[in-house]
């Protein structure tokens, strides 16, 4: 199998005030094209700093992220956004939805930014898969909770991402509706082949991925484990 | 595999354009303040610009028919031999007029009044029309040797047509009402309203006399394809040696421009004061609408989209806005300026009538483009910094703002501010000075709201209560408003109470003492042999005499042993041409008096000697002959020439309401040349005002009697005009000033929110909370208002010293009613913004807002 991500002696420090607070130490881990695979750790640990280092938010102090075969610490920021948008997906804790967007607008703008030109079509395609169909020009602040991550899990795979990130994507949800989320991201993952990393601290949820990686307090508890 | 696709970004500029509109749709309501700002900014330029430029085209339109022919060659002596050859080479005049100041009184009300005598002969005028009630009295006055009357004083003294009226020693019959007349200003028709008579009755009326202060004017129609302006070069400088004065159309018309010009300027200084604070209103209302959109930001930067992409989308909407804005600002502008004339109607030397500029119309649209995008740009470079970290909760430290680039935003909007004032100003000293002003003003209120803060940081009254402490400590905490409320209410108090104190300053100069010893009356041209019984026709009446001055006429021979033709002809010499033409009015008296103070010299009071005769001339005359004391001049008195030595230099207050004379002789000398005299009075009221001029006009027609306390009630009508058009503009200001108030306060509402919300869910009452907001708006209003004033109340005073030269007692209005007005403002503008905080549960306003 292609390795999708690779990450290597990774470290991360943010200041406050005059002290340097290392959030990472020394992280090195891969992932597998296609694998399912979950980060977890108690609050603080890391992992969703972890998260965003390798999806390109931020750079590494030190350490090096290849992600689809490009090295990210030679990019500029916005040649990680432009890799962002060809490459990966994102679903977050709170949905992060664009307020002022309508919810066909939000799937479409992935699209949009890689100047396609079917990118209403192929929204309105995803908000149907998602159970959404009747609430294509509704804006985020007139759909309920799970209704808004379902539009979010529709804007992640808009792309055909290589790569879905998902931090806390249960985290704002009541268990029933948190449930059809994680069926739905991991259908559309067995569908299109997608690899998918997922943030958690939810063991259960964690569980369903093919492999677990721990985190504590920066640092890598014991090597990614095979659930399998 | 997926991965390795190329890194570059397709959408294009279309995208920009729809993601632009897809966000400022939904959130248009938010750009309500930002609009507001820009449309009253660019609506005050605007309204005055255009304004302007109609004015000037219509004056240069109307510019034959303000004048009646297309030239005149005019003096204030009969033209002497080379004059008239002159004119005969132009084909001779096709009209003349002699006119003159004097009462005139009409029996059937036995009124008197001041009025401008002309006598005209001729088809005068020759473009325009006389307006007359009934129309055919304009044709038919020359023929019945009968007079047009001004309306407005037909109308005050109920003179109809066929009523007589007595000029001097005749009494003609009133033809009708005059409406309008070319060559009349408005303004000097309010102190002396026109009276036409036709030419041949002047000689009758017997008015014009040695010492009277008599115009004639020729009129010309010019031949075809003569150009004014060669006319103006070829024949100006000639009859300027002939103490002769040439006027075309053409430069009366631009000097009416130049004179509305000036004017015009101080206004658009106003207005452009009102655009300044708009912008500082864009630029706090865009603060708060990128600071709503940051998270947006990084959401779209996570899911691949570049910074510039981000910040377009964002400086896209900003022009669009201000595009949008622009046009509602122009479009509000125009319609305003219609209302100018409606307000000056006299002060306007032509009916105006309103088109709508192209020029201005641009100007208004590109402006709004241009402010919003300049001023918007610093809190837009947010965009620029926000990391896409931000969208997955991870309080990273944001890059700061580069230094470099805002200081580079801030040298854009300084050399805007200079680049457009100099636009609106046409002269770079006083660009700089406004420019200088502004960041001066800045700079102290900001001074004042950092020194505070660090004096309550120093001396903390620890003993207070919690609301009133907890207040305090608003003022200084990390992310506090206190520098940006105190700029935007200082300086929109600072404004604001400048113009109601120049106002003061304006009025103050205006003003009459209104002592029992200082006159309100003032009679001219009495005859030397009439003297002894104009005084007893006064003091007859139980009124004082206060004045006796002695008047008698000459003109300079020669300076500095250098005769006024070999001056004139001397290119090198800079001495001003009006003290070579000049016929001054001279007096001679031992004292010095109230308006006059020794600059220079010995003060003579009274000589034996007339060899050679020490004077005293004032300071502008120094100035402008360029002599100092010891330098000789020659005048010509009536005919005699007379030695004298310059012997003191006076500096004279010429805005003081009194007679005050450029030359004063010693006594001793002047006493047997012809003279006329000058008395004033003080009269109680305008009963026994009237009475004494109905007796002195019946007795002595040739005395020409001006009350003191009507020309001041023309000045007075006049102020109000000026004053109405300066506080209309400064309405503009208060607005936006207003505006900004609100954007700043709103600035301020989420950290308010923040820190109420965690205050309430520890258990502060609403009335606790309330307390701590009230008394921090308090201080706020407190500080910006009183630092607004007291700088307003410094730099009036340097106004009234160095521009007015004038005392200033400053009012007691903007520190009883603005000064509690703003500080009442920001109060009820802050406390209804926070109100949901006090009103709504801590949970739902957590949900809400954070």
């Amino acid at each position: 199998m292609t390795k999708i991500l690779n990450v290597s002696n990774l470290e991360k420090t943010f200041s406050s005030g005059s002290k340097k607070i290392t959030v990472l130490h020394n992280i090195s881990f891969d992932i597998e094209e296609g694998e399912t695979f979950s980060i977890v750790g108690p609050s603080g640990s890391g992992k969703t700093t972890l998260l965003g280092l390798c999806a390109g938010l931020d750079q590494a102090d030190s350490g090096s992220i290849d992600l689809c075969g490009t090295g990210m610490n030679s990019l500029t920021e916005d040649e990680r956004a432009i890799l962002r948008n060809k490459n990966i997906g994102f679903v977050f804790q709170d949905f992060q939805l664009l307020p002022t967007l309508t919810a066909l607008e939000n799937v479409a703008v992935p699209l949009e930014l890689q100047g396609a030109k079917n990118a209403s079509k192929i929204g309105k395609e995803l908000l149907e898969k998602v159970g959404l169909g009747d609430r294509f020009h509704h804006y985020p602040s007139q759909l309920s909770g799970g209704e808004q991550q379902r539009v979010a899990v529709a804007r992640a795979f808009s792309n055909t991402p290589s790569v879905l990130f998902a931090d806390e994507p249960t985290g704002n949800l009541d268990a029933e509706t948190g449930e059809k989320i994680i069926d739905l991201l991991f259908n559309l993952n067995k569908e299109s082949g997608t690899t998918l990393v997922i943030v958690t601290h939810d063991l259960e949820l964690a569980q369903k991925t093919q492999r677990i990686l721990r985190l504590k307090g920066g640092r890598i508890l014991e090597n990614p484990i095979d659930t399998l | 595999m997926k991965g390795n696709k190329t890194i570059n970004s397709r959408a294009n500029f279309g995208w920009l354009l729809k993601m632009a509109w897809r966000d400022g749709k939904a959130s248009s309501h938010k750009l309500i303040l930002f609009m507001a700002s820009i449309v009253l900014g660019i609506a005050a330029v605007v309204s005055i610009q255009s304004f302007g430029e109609n004015l000037k085209e219509n004056i240069s339109l109307q510019s034959k028919s303000l004048m009646g022919a297309d030239f005149r060659i005019d003096s204030n002596n009969p033209p002497n031999e080379r004059v008239l050859e002159l004119m005969d080479s132009l084909g001779g005049a096709d009209a003349r007029e002699i006119s003159f100041t004097s009462m005139a009184a009409f029996p059937k009300t036995d009124v008197t009044k001041l009025v401008q005598v002309r006598g005209i002969e001729g088809g005068f005028p020759f473009y325009g029309e006389l307006e007359t009630n009934p129309e055919t009295a304009a044709g038919s006055y020359q023929d019945q040797g009968a007079a047009l009357v001004d309306a407005t004083v037909m109308l005050q003294l109920g003179i109809q047509p066929g009523d007589s009226i007595k000029i001097g020693k005749i009494t003609i019959p009133v033809a009708g009402s005059l409406k309008s007349v070319p060559g009349s200003t408005a303004i000097f028709s309010s102190v002396a309203p026109p009276v036409l008579i036709p030419y041949r009755l002047i000689s009758e009326t017997g008015l014009v006399q040695t010492g009277s202060r008599v115009g004639y004017d020729y009129y010309f129609v010019a031949k075809q394809g003569m150009s004014m302006e060669q006319l103006d070069k070829n024949l100006g400088p000639q009859l300027d040696t002939q103490d002769a004065d040439l006027d075309t159309h053409t430069s009366t018309s631009q000097r009416l421009g130049r004179r509305y010009d000036n004017f015009g300027k101080f206004l658009n200084l106003v207005a452009f004061i009102a655009l300044l604070l708009g912008c500082v209103g864009i630029a706090s209302a865009i603060n708060i609408y990128i600071k709503g959109k940051l998270r947006a930001v990084a959401i779209l930067k996570c899911i691949g989209a570049t910074k510039k992409q981000t910040f377009l989308i964002y400086l896209i909407q900003i022009a669009v806005m201000g595009l949008l804005g622009g046009i509602a600002g122009t479009a509000l502008g125009l319609i305003l300026q219609q209302l100018f004339p409606l307000f000056l109607g006299d002060l306007l030397p032509v009916d105006v009538q309103m088109s709508f500029s192209p020029q201005v119309i641009i100007m208004g649209l590109l402006l709004g483009i241009f402010m919003s995008v300049l001023f918007a740009l610093y809190p837009l470079m947010g965009t620029l910094y926000i990391s896409p970290l931000q969208a997955l909760r991870v309080q990273n430290e944001s890059k700061s703002k580069s230094g470099k680039a805002g200081m580079l935003v801030l040298l854009g909007i300084f050399l805007f501010i200079l680049l457009f004032s100099y636009w609106l100003l046409k002269d770079w000293r006083y660009s700089f000075s406004f420019v200088a002003g502004i960041i001066f003003t800045f700079s102290i209120l900001a001074g004042i709201a950092k020194a505070f803060m660090k004096l309550i940081k120093k001396y903390f009254p620890h003993s207070w209560g919690f609301p009133a402490r907890q207040s305090l400590l608003n003022l200084f905490r990390p992310q506090n408003q206190t520098l940006t409320l105190v700029l935007a209410i200082g300086v929109g108090t600072f404004l604001i109470s400048t113009l109601y104190f120049t106002k003061d300053v304006l009025m103050g100069q205006a003003t009459l003492e209104t002592k029992s010893n200082s006159p309100n009356i003032i009679l001219l041209d009495i005859q030397a042999e009439q003297k002894d019984a104009v005084v007893k026709t006064i003091t007859g009446k139980d009124l004082p005499v206060l004045d006796d001055i002695p008047i008698v006429t000459m003109r300079v021979q020669s300076i500095a042993g250098k005769s006024v033709n070999e001056l004139r002809a001397d290119t090198t010499s800079n001495l001003n041409p009006w003290i070579l033409n000049h016929e001054f009015r001279v007096t001679y008296r031992d004292s010095l008096i109230t308006s006059e103070s020794l600059q220079d010299g010995e003060w003579i009071s009274e000589v034996q000697d007339t060899e050679m005769v020490p004077i005293s001339v004032s300071d502008n005359f120094a100035d402008d002959a360029k002599v100092k004391v010891g330098d000789k001049i020659i005048f010509n008195v009536q005919g005699v020439l007379l030695n004298t030595v310059i012997g003191s230099i006076r500096t004279v207050d010429w805005s003081r309401m009194q007679m005050n004379f450029s030359i004063v002789f010693p006594k001793g000398v002047l006493e047997d040349a012809p003279q006329f005299r000058v008395l004033s009075s003080n009269v109680p009221d305008e009963e026994s005002s009237a009475n004494l001029q109905q007796e002195l006009v019946k007795k002595y027609p040739n005395v020409t009697i001006i009350d003191l306390r009507q020309v001041l009630t023309v000045i007075e009508g006049l102020l109000d005009k000026i004053t109405w058009l300066i506080n209309f503009m400064a309405f503009f200001s208060i607005l936006t000033g207003i505006i900004v108030l609100l954007g700043a306060v709103r600035t301020s509402k989420y950290q308010r929110i923040k820190e109420s919300v965690l205050l309430r869910t520890l258990g502060a009452k609403s009335d606790q909370i309330l307390k701590i907001l009230a008394f921090e708006y308090l201080y706020l209003g407190v500080l910006g208002g009183l630092s607004g004033i007291l700088l307003s109340l410094i730099s009036s005073q340097m106004l009234a010293w160095f521009l007015f030269d004038s005392p200033f007692l400053p009012s007691w209005i903007p520190f009883l009613v603005l000064f509690p007005g703003i500080v009442l403002l920001v109060l009820i503008i802050g406390l209804s913004n926070s109100r949901s905080v006090i009103t709504s549960p801590p949970l739902e306003v957590l949900r809400k807002a954070i």
